[in-house]
């Protein structure tokens, strides 16, 4: 346990920096949005305790608002607005507007009505009455509204970090996609003491005694500005380009951080989930994402992979894995599979997962399609001479390259095929191989070294600089340590990669990662 | 000073108030006294415009209240709610200046007419800087009582100010009210239902059932000369209280001894009630009252026996009912 503290108080000494410029961002979105609502929200309470009649309809709407999932909201909120700051905004406001107009309602109507008919009948008008008198006296239901409003916002404010728009939650959603307690730590901790912490606040503004809440109500709009303009203060810089970078490439030795360590690279750089980074960048809202080399949407967005001249991205060339007792007990196997060996590169392979991914193709027939092509498909034998069972993990380059195996088999050998696919990650995938549940799936060598066999740091930094010696050393060890056999690679390597869009790549002349550096340097 | 014309008001289809009519001259205390339901309270609300009408029109000065605008025209009519109505949120000094502040008057004059108010009231300085619910419900009248009176205007209405008091309090408040020489020039309608008080209170009573005028008039009037049976029987409990009350040593004038004036020995005026001259005694240590007329220079003595021989002897003359 302390051993574990002393590791995070570590890890928040060492990344001070990013936690205060997060931290005051999370700030920042949680006022900006919390100030929008309020301006929205208590006229809109006013509106309907006049209007009795439309209370139900707007109480409706805002609150069904409020039982969108964040996340889903969020991801409405891109076509509107882009990714950043300004769609978080509208988020967040969404989800405070409920609990401010209903409490606002609430106030204004719960106010004595032999007070309101007093302040009528000495003269006062309408306004006088709601500034002298409805408003002071529901202002403690109001404040619990906003108060209300505000915790929201501080949880909610941890997903505007799926949208580049900065907070905790880079912290703790890079934390949990690395596996890094103390940085899940390090900012759910802080965004748990920023609820707390306002909460109380609130809570003791709502206590004061009417006279001093008059004091406190001129004071509030001051201190809620200030604090919003914390979201300013972190993002007045800028930059040429603006990257996005998924909450996982962030931490990684072999993602954000080795561009900076080995490449130098210092780019004004977002945080955004892997879900919305690709649009964003094809609508010009992100520059270089880091992506994955073959996946289909860099097809789908015109988007290009820039060369990894220093590598650092450990290569992830695939290639199918096989238990050695099956390469026995089914001989024709092996070459068979070495049929595709080499067949399918980066643009080959982006291209099979856009049809799939894109133009919504089944695996089978991009699979069938791409040997017809390619002069290797022969129709079923309808072989009965045993069967060999092929896995996959669950996402749509794995599909194709199973069925790709499956047609194969059943044309070139008299073996039957059992497949199953969708096995979770590599994890399950790998467990099933080892459990003699499964004969063979497509692997990554990356995916081998780091993951399966969790190389030591010397062994990686030995091996990762060349995709043969990666090669080597995960199938030897795989032969030595669990008896399964490398076959020879397929010919694409589906890494981490940096993109960018082709035109604009083209236009700055950015062909490597080194190239951007030195864009980026240029004045 | 008040003239009401075939007023009306429907709510949906219940005749709240129907048709009435009736003046109220400047200076008097005129009392609307009914059953619950029976239409006081929107009658009174009519006349600061907070309901309007559905019919008849409201004169205040001879000027039609409705075209006036109606924060002006409140702003000189003092109204007193059943439950005070005070502002939670402000003190009793911030409540009473309430209509001075609209009215933009300066500071000084605000805190002076404040400070004069609380004494007329019997209300200590220190309650100034004090919160209403820091307050008993007899001081929280009083209170609601001032920022009616503040800025002194000519017309109060006042909608069952004592109802939420418990007995005692109630006749002390309302003994203050009567010495209050500020309301003596005062036009103030009255809404109560309860009857000693209307007697006690009213130069004259406006007795309402069900959106109409049954019987207006003074309380000699009303008790001495029902218009029908449901005015008997509304007066019928504590008849000789409301007698006591109902009578004037004037209306007895003829019935009590004569008598010299002494010099500086007048304890009461003719237009004072039976009710109160016997409840002088019980506050004096004289045996003998020492009356003038009110308006005659005429003088009259009498001990406690004398008072009650005259009043039983005007009863007798009274027509049978
Ligand atoms: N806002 C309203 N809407 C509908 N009906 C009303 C409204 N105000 C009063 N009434 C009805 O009008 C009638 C007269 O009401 P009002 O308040 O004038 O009675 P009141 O004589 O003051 O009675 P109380 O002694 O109980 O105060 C009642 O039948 C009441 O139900
Ligand atoms: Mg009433």
């Amino acid at each position: 346990m302390n051993e574990q503290q002393q590791t995070l108080w570590q890890f928040m000494a060492q990344q001070s920096d990013k936690l205060l410029t997060q931290t005051l961002q999370h700030i920042g979105l949680t006022f900006i949005s919390l100030i929008i609502a309020v301006l929205i929200g208590l006229p809109l309470g006013i509106f309907i305790a006049r209007k009795r009649k439309l209370s139900g309809p707007v109480l409706g709407v805002a609150g069904v608002l409020q039982t969108i999932p964040s996340i889903a909201l969020l991801g409405f909120m891109i076509p509107l607005l882009g990714i950043g700051a300004k769609p978080a905004i509208v988020a967040l406001l969404l989800y405070a507007l409920l609990p401010i107009i209903r409490n606002t309602y609430t106030g204004l109507t719960g106010v004595d009505a032999s007070v309101k008919e007093a302040a009528v009948a000495m003269g006062m008008s309408k306004w006088q009455i709601l500034f002298k008198v409805e408003l002071p006296l529901a202002m403690p239901v109001i404040l619990a509204g906003i108060r209300t409003a505000t915790v929201i916002n501080v949880g909610v404010a941890t997903l505007a970090s799926y949208i580049a728009a900065g907070g905790l939650g880079e912290f703790i959603f890079g934390g949990i996609s690395l596996n890094n307690t103390n940085m899940i730590l390090a900012g759910a901790i802080p965004a748990a003491l920023l609820a707390i912490l306002f909460d109380f606040l609130l809570s003791r503004l709502q206590d004061l005694n009417l006279k001093k809440l008059k004091t406190a109500a001129a004071i509030l709009p001051v201190l809620l500005l200030i604090l919003a303009c914390f979201y300013f203060i972190p993002s007045a810089y800028g930059g040429k380009l603006t990257a996005g970078f998924t909450p996982e490439f962030m931490g990684r030795q072999d993602g954000n951080l080795g561009l900076r360590s080995k490449y130098g690279l210092k780019i004004h750089t977002v945080v955004i989930s892997d879900a919305v980074m690709y649009k964003a960048c094809f609508e010009k809202e992100l520059d270089v994402i880091s992506g994955y080399s073959t996946d289909g949407r860099l097809k789908a967005y015109g988007l290009v992979v820039l060369d990894d001249d220093k590598k650092i991205f450990p290569p992830y060339y695939a290639a199918p894995i096989v238990r050695d007792d099956a390469l026995q007990k089914f001989p024709e196997l092996e070459k068979t599979l070495n049929l595709l060996s080499g067949k399918i590169n980066d643009s080959v392979m982006t291209d099979l997962n856009y049809r799939t991914d894109y133009l919504h193709q089944t695996p089978e027939r991009v699979a069938k399609d791409f040997l017809v092509a390619h002069n290797l498909y022969q129709p079923e034998r309808g072989g009965s001479n045993g069967t060999v069972r092929i896995g996959s993990k669950i996402f749509g380059e794995q599909y194709i390259l199973a069925s790709m195996y499956t047609i194969l088999i059943k044309g070139y050998t008299d073996y039957d095929v059992a497949t199953k696919t969708g096995l979770g990650g590599t994890k399950i995938c790998f467990d099933a191989m080892t459990n003699n549940q499964i004969d063979l799936y497509p692997e990554y060598t990356g995916t081998g070294l780091l993951a399966i066999l969790q190389a030591s740091q010397k062994d990686i930094d030995a091996v990762t600089g060349d995709k043969e010696k990666t090669y080597n050393y995960v199938k030897n060890e795989f032969e030595r340590r669990y008896h399964i056999k490398w076959l020879q690679p397929l010919g694409f390597n589906n890494a981490y990669a940096l993109m960018m869009r082709k035109k604009q790549a083209d236009q700055l002349g950015v062909k490597t990662i080194s190239n951007l550096k030195q864009y980026l340097e240029r004045k | 000073m008040i003239k009401i014309d075939h007023l009306s008001k429907s709510f949906g289809k219940i005749k709240a108030v129907d048709a009435i009519s009736f003046e109220v001259a400047e200076g008097e205390n005129l009392i609307l006294l009914g059953t619950s339901g029976c239409g006081k309270t929107t009658t009174l609300k009519m006349i600061n415009r907070l309901i309007d009408p559905t019919g008849g029109k409201v004169f205040i000065n001879g000027e039609n209240i409705m075209d006036q605008s109606p924060e002006l025209l409140r702003r000189g009519i003092g109204y007193v709610l059943q439950n005070n109505g005070l502002f939670p949120h402000y003190t009793v000094a911030e409540n009473i200046a309430i209509v001075p502040q609209l009215l933009n008057w300066d500071k000084k004059q605000i805190e002076r007419r404040v400070s004069e108010l609380l004494e007329k009231l019997h209300l200590d300085k220190k309650y100034l800087s004090v919160y209403p619910n820091e307050l008993s419900g007899g001081q929280q009248q009083r209170v609601g009582l001032a920022r009616a009176l503040v800025a002194d205007p000519p017309v109060l209405l006042m909608d069952e100010p004592f109802g939420a008091l418990d007995n005692v309090t109630r006749s002390k408040i309302q003994a203050e009210f009567k010495a209050l020489d500020e309301l003596k020039r005062k036009t103030i309608v009255m809404v109560t239902h309860d009857v000693q008080e209307a007697f006690e209170l009213g130069d004259r009573i406006c007795l309402m059932d069900k959106g109409k005028i049954v019987q207006i008039g003074t309380p000699a009037e009303l008790l001495f000369n029902p218009a029908n049976a449901f005015v008997k029987d509304f007066l019928k409990e504590q008849r000789l209280q409301l007698e006591f009350k109902a009578l004037r040593l004037n209306d007895i004038w003829k019935y009590l001894p004569s008598q010299t004036p002494k010099q500086g020995s007048i304890n009461l005026h003719g237009d004072v009630s039976f009710w109160s001259a016997i409840e002088s005694f019980k506050f004096t240590s004289t045996e003998h009252l020492h009356i003038k007329h009110h308006k005659k220079d005429e003088y009259r003595s009498a001990g406690f026996e004398e008072l009650m021989a005259a009043f039983y002897q005007y009863k007798k003359q009274q027509p049978h009912e």
